[in-house]
Formats: structure tokens, C-alpha cells, sequence
């Protein structure tokens, strides 16, 4: 009992934080849409174009948006020590990862999902699709969450880490990059999109049971 | 196990074992160059390119079997924290990167010729591709950190989970797009490799093995005495400061 309120307060802690003084989530939903407005400019204003590349360039950029804001889950609350704090709570350390990356989850990539549809519209995404890319963004976002939280532990003793975040975990999300937009793409060309998001899902709640582990051994030893 | 978890037996060691392999790989090299150059049959459809394959396919076998002992020697230090593991765990991920990079080349310019292109977006040369940058990452995560024990924690965590990951990888890209030919089968009920083929593929193959035998050692050893030579600085440094004191 006692153990599931310091879960909650943490989750909300979390969620609370990162749109407070020093959080960042405001930040990455901005980037989240700017790096969407620089491909019509880029790849020019043609809507066919734009509709044939616009659910893998939100996939993409809902990716690195991701990316980039976690280098918040772990650094801060390592910075002002609150982190040995939740080390020393009731939970486990890999409760705590788990709530933390909830809250990554829910502060930083819900609002982005919520987004998508608006800035699908600029891309000229076509309507029927916007249910799929809705669905499998919910489905396959949690796992960049996690896997990402692997990254930003294994390099929280590092100053800068942030570059290297990118080589650690990009290489893997790649199966949810796929899985997600095939989910789409198969929506669109009439095809059934329920394997992709089977696999889709698989992905999420293997990475949801790995990643508390190998991030809270990976705190343990930045801890030391 | 733990045996050998003094650097100066397992010095002992890898001194006895270097020689033989050496020897192996030499002349495994020697002869199966040898043979690709003078002896292997010609294929009716790939012509002089097919010698291209007696490099690329022992290369990217070694190249997934490194990562494959990477992840096992990582899985020793966590669970038995053998002090020789995450060494060898670096060593011999720098000769997986090397593997890695010289079957995309030699995959690169056989398909040239063939696919006529250099690179297609090829489920396995993609996979390829994405090892290549976990090995990448891997050996930045070791060169990024300052102490040696963190550092070697870090990346073993890491070669854990991309081993967990690498199946996955494999075949959601797979799915995504296929081109290249099946796996070349040796073994089995019906290998599909010519007979006249395969005795230099064979050669070649233990040449690729033999060669990360004994690289792997030597970089141990070098990484061994490495650490000596910082710890006997340490420890001269300190003499010198009670000395003043």
C-alpha cells in the first residue's frame, strides 16, 4: 500500500516537474513541431510528396524529439541529489525507473501524440490515416520512453552525454520506427495493419520489462 | 573460472596458446589466398566478382559471432565480475567493428557489379549497417568514461541489452525489405554452395577465426599491461609525494 503512494507521488512529481522552472517539455513539443515545419521547405511544397513522406517524417521526428529530452529523466534530479532520495525510498530502484519513465511518457511524448493529427494536416497526410498514426504512436511511443531511459542512465556519469545518447539508442529504435509507420503505411494501401501493431506492442512491453532493470543497474553504478 | 583472473597466468596462457594460432592463421591466409586466386572455379553468373565472397562471408560471420561473445563476456562480468572479461569484452569489440566494416566494403563493391549499385537499403545489408553502429556506440560508451570499473560496467549493460535487441533488429528489418540472397548454407542436407567452392571458403573461414584468436589476446595483453603501467605511475606518484612529505 505505502509502496504504490510513493509510486504515484513520484509519477506525479515527475509529470509536474517537467513542465515547471527548468523543465523541458514545453521545449521539445516546440522542437517537436518546428523540425515538422522545416520538411515542406526542404523537400518542397508539393502535396503529393509531402503526403507519401509525412508518416515516417512524424515518426522520425517524434523519435528525436524524444531523444533530445532524455537527458532530463535521470541528469537533474542527479544534479540537485534527489536522486539518491528516491534511491533510498521504500521502492525499489527499478520501480522508480518505471515511474520516472512514465512520466517522461506522459509529460513530453502524450502531448506530442496529441499534436500529430494538427501537424499531419500540414504535411497532408490523408484523413483515413490519422486514426492508425494516432494508435500506433500510443502503442509504440512507450518503448522509445524506455529504451531511451537505458541510455540516459548508462550515461549519466558522463558531462555532455547528450551526443552520445543518440549513438546508443538510435540504432535501437529502429524496430519501432518500422513497425510504426508500416502500421500506417499498411492502413493506407488497404492492407491489415494489426501485425505491425502486435509487433508494435511486443516491442513496448519488452522494453518496458528490460529497461527498469538495466537502467537502475546502470544508476547503481553511477551512484557509487 | 576465477583461475585465470590473474593477469600473470592468464599472461602464461595466452603466451602458449599465441604461437599456435599464429601459426594457424598464417598459413591459413597463405594458402587460402592462394586458393582464391589461383584455383577457385569461376561462376557462370558472377564471373571473377564470385572471389569477392571468400572475404565477405567469413567477415560477416565473424562479424556477428564477435558480438555474440562481446554480449557473453559481458554476461561474465555482471554476473562473476572476472576481471579478464570486460577486457576481452573490448578487445574484441574493436575486431567486430573491423569485421563488420570489411563485409559492408567488400558486400559494397560486389554489389556493384552485380545489383549494380553500391548500396541498396537491403534488409541484411542494413543490419549490417545498424551492428556496425552498435559496435559504434559500444566503443564510445568505453572511451567516454574516465574510471576503467565504471566504464567496463556501463558498456556491459549496454552489449546486454543490444544483444537482446540485435534479434529483433534482424528481423523487423527483414521484413522491411529483403534483396540479399538467402544465408550461404555449408552444413546441412543440401548446402548451396558448389563443393569446388567451398574448400576455400572453409580455409578462410578458420583464417577469420584464427585471426581473432590472436588478436584478441594480444589487445588483452596490451590492455593488461596498460593498466600496469598506469598503476605502477599511481603508485610511483605516491612514494613521491610521502618522500616530500
Amino acid at each position: 500500500m505505502r509502496k504504490s503512494i510513493v509510486f504515484w507521488a513520484l509519477l506525479k512529481r515527475d509529470i509536474v516537474l517537467a513542465y515547471t522552472q527548468g523543465g523541458s517539455a514545453g521545449v521539445v513539443i516546440a522542437f517537436f513541431m518546428i523540425t515538422l515545419v522545416l520538411y515542406p521547405f526542404g523537400v518542397g511544397p508539393d502535396p503529393i510528396i509531402l503526403a507519401n513522406i509525412s508518416v515516417g517524417v512524424i515518426w522520425v521526428t517524434a523519435l528525436l524529439s524524444c531523444l533530445l529530452s532524455l537527458d532530463r529523466l535521470f541528469q537533474m534530479d542527479r544534479e540537485d541529489g534527489s536522486l539518491d532520495d528516491v534511491m533510498m525510498s521504500p521502492l525499489s530502484l527499478e520501480m522508480s525507473v518505471l515511474a520516472k519513465t512514465i512520466a517522461h511518457w506522459v509529460a513530453t511524448i502524450l502531448p506530442i501524440i496529441i499534436l500529430a493529427p494538427l501537424l499531419a494536416s500540414l504535411l497532408n497526410m490523408p484523413q483515413e490515416s490519422y486514426g492508425m498514426l494516432l494508435l500506433s504512436l500510443a502503442i509504440g511511443t512507450p518503448a522509445l520512453s524506455f529504451i531511451g531511459a537505458i541510455g540516459a542512465a548508462l550515461t549519466l556519469t558522463i558531462k555532455r552525454g547528450s551526443a552520445l545518447v543518440a549513438l546508443l539508442i538510435l540504432p535501437l529504435y529502429i524496430p519501432t520506427l518500422i513497425f510504426g509507420v508500416g502500421a500506417v503505411s499498411a492502413t493506407t494501401n488497404d492492407q491489415n495493419a494489426l501485425p505491425h501493431l502486435l509487433l508494435l506492442g511486443a516491442v513496448s512491453l519488452l522494453s518496458m520489462l528490460i529497461s527498469p532493470i538495466a537502467s537502475a543497474s546502470a544508476i547503481k553504478m553511477a551512484q557509487e | 573460472m576465477h583461475k585465470y583472473a590473474n593477469p600473470a597466468r592468464f599472461t602464461r596462457l595466452a603466451n602458449a596458446i599465441l604461437p599456435w594460432a599464429t601459426g594457424v592463421m598464417i598459413l591459413a591466409f597463405c594458402y587460402g589466398l592462394y586458393l582464391i586466386v589461383t584455383n577457385s572455379y569461376v561462376d557462370s553468373k558472377q564471373g571473377e566478382t564470385v572471389r569477392i565472397m571468400y572475404i565477405h562471408v567469413p567477415a560477416a560471420m565473424m562479424s556477428m559471432a564477435a558480438y555474440a561473445s562481446v554480449a557473453l563476456a559481458s554476461f561474465v562480468y555482471l554476473v562473476w565480475r572476472h576481471p579478464l572479461a570486460t577486457i576481452a569484452g573490448k578487445a574484441m569489440a574493436y575486431l567486430g567493428a573491423g569485421f563488420t566494416m570489411i563485409a559492408l566494403l567488400t558486400g559494397m563493391l560486389w554489389g556493384k557489379p552485380m545489383w549494380g549499385t553500391y548500396w541498396i537499403w537491403d534488409a541484411r545489408l542494413t543490419s549490417m549497417l545498424i551492428l556496425l553502429f552498435l559496435y559504434m556506440g559500444y566503443l564510445a560508451l568505453w572511451s567516454a568514461m574516465e574510471s576503467h570499473e565504471k566504464a567496463a560496467r556501463a558498456t556491459a549493460i549496454l552489449a546486454l541489452v543490444g544483444v537482446v535487441n540485435l534479434p529483433i533488429i534482424k528481423y523487423s528489418v527483414e521484413w522491411w525489405n529483403t534483396l540479399h540472397q538467402p544465408a550461404s548454407r555449408l552444413l546441412g542436407e543440401n548446402p548451396n554452395i558448389h563443393p569446388d567452392l567451398q574448400a576455400p571458403l572453409w580455409i578462410m573461414i578458420i583464417a577469420f577465426q584464427a585471426y581473432f584468436v590472436v588478436f584478441t589476446l594480444v589487445r588483452m595483453k596490451l590492455e593488461i599491461n596498460k593498466r600496469k603501467i598506469a598503476s605502477l605511475k599511481a603508485s610511483r606518484i605516491h612514494a613521491l609525494s610521502e618522500d616530500t612529505l
